[in-house]
């Protein structure tokens, strides 16, 4: 009903309702485990079946077009950088998936700008932006410009 | 109401909304603004919110000028001919000649790019050899799932603070000067206080617009809309209530995608060759193009020729051969996939495609026995969305930047991406004008944004930024009336959710659904209204107003549906007054205008804006002049 959550494996920790992006995962003050509120409004997109450390989190199709009977898994691991999927039909059949979801640890190669060199009055008076030109072509080239490329901008009816 | 009041003070950038346009503007506003104070408010938790939240499979906006596969130019005359012809070229221009190196950082950062083996020759990248696996002309194929954890985390490194699940209602307006903007204001969707941010800039990154018209699937599936459900036209509600000038609001999208899940077609036509055929298996588009032609004219759609000109034909008007082949009774239209799906690897593409961005489409396969190897799934056109990053182009009217717009006094007023409005920038679907900039162009333009917004600042223009404490007091009564509201009325009934005294937000929002589907040209109409039909709209539109006074809330949950609700009406009002002022059928396929069925190059060759009077809420329409680059010889 998009999301729904079993009672046996959820012991509220509350992960799927830190990660929705829809607000709809709450924790139910009889239970005190996680259900999604509002199934018209889950996307399906599975943040907080990837957030839950138990799997406690699965999916059935929502029932305007999706018979019973089906699976969608998923085991997401930021460790190893993968994510792996296992798509059961309704007639039993299996498939299964193994990506990459990055190819650096965790946040290690992401800068901080107050640990760069602050940009010179020349670069602020640019049109251009932090790590460029370079970043653009990896070479020695400049920021392409309406002179640079042999245009202008014409009023009127042109295709 | 015991809610407490929380202020963050002295901000210099506030980033509202960070999906990829604010995330690019919080991560660039530090290497512009070292010393300066960089704060985010997001909806959900930057982590997973934005239309990224569940991942892409391609990046749809590369140029490859290192490679030199394209310049930007060629981008813009792509996009131009695509949106049939509406787009501001000189912000097309200056996202396109940026755009590569965003993508150049996500692959640094870890974001696995997917290499093309037969291009192996070329310059090595940061992971393994060679260029990029091209999708298409613009697109490259990624590994994706992760992409919005991994920008998430270059912003929130260079933000000062990240506030998640603050839904923000308002704008702050600058007291002692006129049309300067001073901040905004919303409520924690989880604890319900009141958030205060007093700021000298704003770069707005909300979110376009799903679920403004009735969707195909109105139960539990409503939630499987094309565009995330949380895209609830905040950016568009946000800047039209400051007075931001709006543009091409009419310009909605309707998208042709695999039935009910809406997964993506793009690498199904560009990557695995699949195409499209009638119920009868008979190719169907090229017999409704000489009509077509006669509409919007050789100009846009050369039936004899457009095969040697190698111009793909836009959207809007396959579009149409679509939605005109279902009328005449051959539906439905099929993805011959079982020919492509033979081949081991092209079939891994076709199902991680979906894991990688929209799941809903593998579970409802899965449920329904399809299995593309074997059974060539459905195809439909979807209800439309209103936004502009993805292949359309609605937003605010903002300058360009000064090298490329600096002689067009309509187009450039000092700072790029401010909108007319002082102090107020944009990124992503908030950006009119700029349609093909997806998840990389949505990022590269909150970079621009966030460089222009210091340059602002350190101008001196943020100087002396008033807020007086009854905005602040007045805008906190506003917020909160709705959980009054259904205080004050739930006692005179039994329970129920049926009251006179006040409508739910469900309730409000399938209203303004059906109106808008059925007068605004949605899709039980076939996407066809008229002046008659639109001023009926405007007409329900304005009562549906004066009843979100009363929209009454149970919770602090329902009150940010109700607040949402009141942004998508918000926006179809300027989408239904821009559908009024274009007199013509500018882009068959989106919508008709059965009163003025063809295209009018005479009288509309123009781009739409509108300004809403902040006090009357009157809305004064404008045609923009289009420039076009051209060759200089």
């Amino acid at each position: 009903m998009p999301t729904f959550v079993y009672m046996t494996r959820c012991d509220g920790c509350g992960h799927c309702v830190d990660i929705c992006p829809s607000d709809i995962m709450h924790i139910d003050k009889k239970y005190r485990r996680a259900l999604n509120i509002e199934p018209n409004m889950c996307w399906e997109c599975y943040s907080c079946v990837k957030a839950c450390p138990h799997q406690a989190i699965d999916v059935r199709g929502y029932a305007d077009f999706a018979p019973l009977g089906h699976s969608v898994r998923v085991l997401r691991d930021e460790r190893k950088g993968t994510i792996a999927w296992r798509v059961k039909f309704r007639d039993g059949r299996v498939k299964n998936f193994l990506s990459p979801i990055t190819t650096k640890p965790w946040g290690s190669a992401i800068p901080d700008f107050r640990n760069e060199a602050e940009p010179t009055q020349a670069e602020r008076d640019s049109e251009l932006l932090s790590f460029e030109p370079e970043s653009i072509r990896l070479d020695d080239g400049g920021l392409h410009t309406l002179e640079s490329n042999g245009l202008k901008l014409k009023e009127g009816v042109y295709y | 109401m015991g809610y407490k009041t929380i202020t963050e003070d002295n901000i210099d950038i506030l980033v509202v909304g960070a999906g990829l346009g604010g995330t690019g503007a919080a991560y660039e506003a530090r290497h512009w603004g070292r010393d300066k104070k960089i704060v985010i408010a997001e909806k959900a938790n930057i982590d997973r919110s934005g239309a990224v939240a569940q991942g892409l499979y391609a990046i749809n906006c590369y140029m490859g000028t290192r490679w030199g596969e394209n310049n930007p130019e060629d981008h813009v005359r792509y996009a131009r001919m695509d949106l049939m012809g509406m787009v501001r070229e000189d912000l097309a221009f200056d996202m396109a000649r940026h755009v590569d190196s965003a993508v150049h950082k996500f692959e640094e950062w870890g974001l696995p790019l997917m290499k093309d083996p037969k291009r192996a020759d070329l310059p090595e990248g940061d992971i393994g050899k060679g260029a990029y696996m091209r999708e298409g002309r613009w697109q490259i194929m990624i590994h994706g799932e992760s992409y919005k954890p991994i920008v998430a985390e270059a912003a929130k490194v260079n933000a000062d603070k990240t506030f998640n699940r603050i839904m923000v209602t308002h704008l702050l307006m600058d007291d002692a000067q006129d049309n300067r903007i001073a901040g905004a204001v919303g409520f924690n969707v989880r604890t319900g206080n009141y958030h205060v941010f007093k700021s000298k800039t704003v770069i707005c990154g909300a979110g376009g617009a799903s679920n403004i018209f009735k969707p195909r699937s109105v139960g539990e599936g409503a939630g499987r809309v094309w565009y995330a459900p949380w895209s609830s036209g905040s950016a568009y509600a946000l800047m039209i209530e400051a007075g931001a000038k709006m543009m091409q609001m009419e310009n909605r999208i309707v998208l042709a995608r695999f039935k009910d899940g809406y997964g993506p077609v793009g690498a199904y036509f560009l990557h695995l060759h699949t195409y499209t055929q009638n119920a009868y298996g008979d190719e169907y588009e090229s017999k409704w193009f000489p009509a077509l032609e006669k509409m919007v004219g050789k100009a846009y759609l050369d039936t004899e020729n457009q095969h040697f000109s190698h111009k793909p034909i836009p959207t809007c008007l396959r579009n149409h051969a679509f939605i005109s082949e279902v009328a005449a009774g051959r539906g439905p239209i099929h993805m011959v996939t079982v020919e492509a799906f033979q081949d081991p690897h092209l079939e891994e593409v076709g199902w991680e495609n979906f894991l990688g961005m929209t799941v809903g489409q593998a579970v409802l396969w899965a449920a329904t026995d399809i299995d593309p190897k074997y059974i060539n799934p459905e195809l439909t056109t979807s209800e439309p969305y209103v936004m502009g990053s993805h292949a359309t182009g609605c937003g605010a009217w903002c300058s360009g930047p000064e090298d490329i717009s600096g002689d067009i006094p309509e187009y450039y007023w000092g700072y790029n991406r401010m909108m007319t409005v002082d102090g107020l920038f944009g990124a992503g679907d908030a950006v009119g004008g700029t349609p093909h900039a997806f998840s990389s162009g949505s990022f590269t333009e909150g970079r621009l944004s966030a460089k222009a917004a210091c340059k602002y600042i350190d101008d001196g223009k943020a100087d002396g930024i008033n807020v007086s404490q009854k905005q602040i007091d007045d805008r906190k009564e506003e917020i909160y009336k709705p959980l009054e509201t259904y205080q004050v009325g739930s006692n005179e009934i039994v329970g129920g959710t049926v009251s006179p005294s006040y409508i739910l937000p469900f309730p409000g929002l399938q209203r303004l659904q059906k109106l808008m589907d059925e007068y605004a040209g949605g899709v039980t109409v076939q996407y066809m209204t008229n002046d008659k039909l639109l001023n009926m709209g405007l007409a329900k539109l304005a009562i549906l107003e004066e009843d979100l006074e009363k929209v009454g809330a149970e919770d602090i949950h329902q009150l940010l549906r109700a607040w949402e609700l009141k942004h998508r009406h918000r926006t179809s009002e300027c989408v239904v007054q821009h559908t009024l002022f274009r007199e013509e059928t500018r882009w068959p396929g989106y919508y008709y205008r059965g009163d003025k069925m063809k295209l009018d190059d005479d009288n509309w060759h123009v781009l739409t804006t509108s300004h809403r009077d902040r006090t009357t809420g009157e809305y004064k329409m404008e045609k923009q002049p289009l420039y076009h680059l051209v060759d200089e010889k």
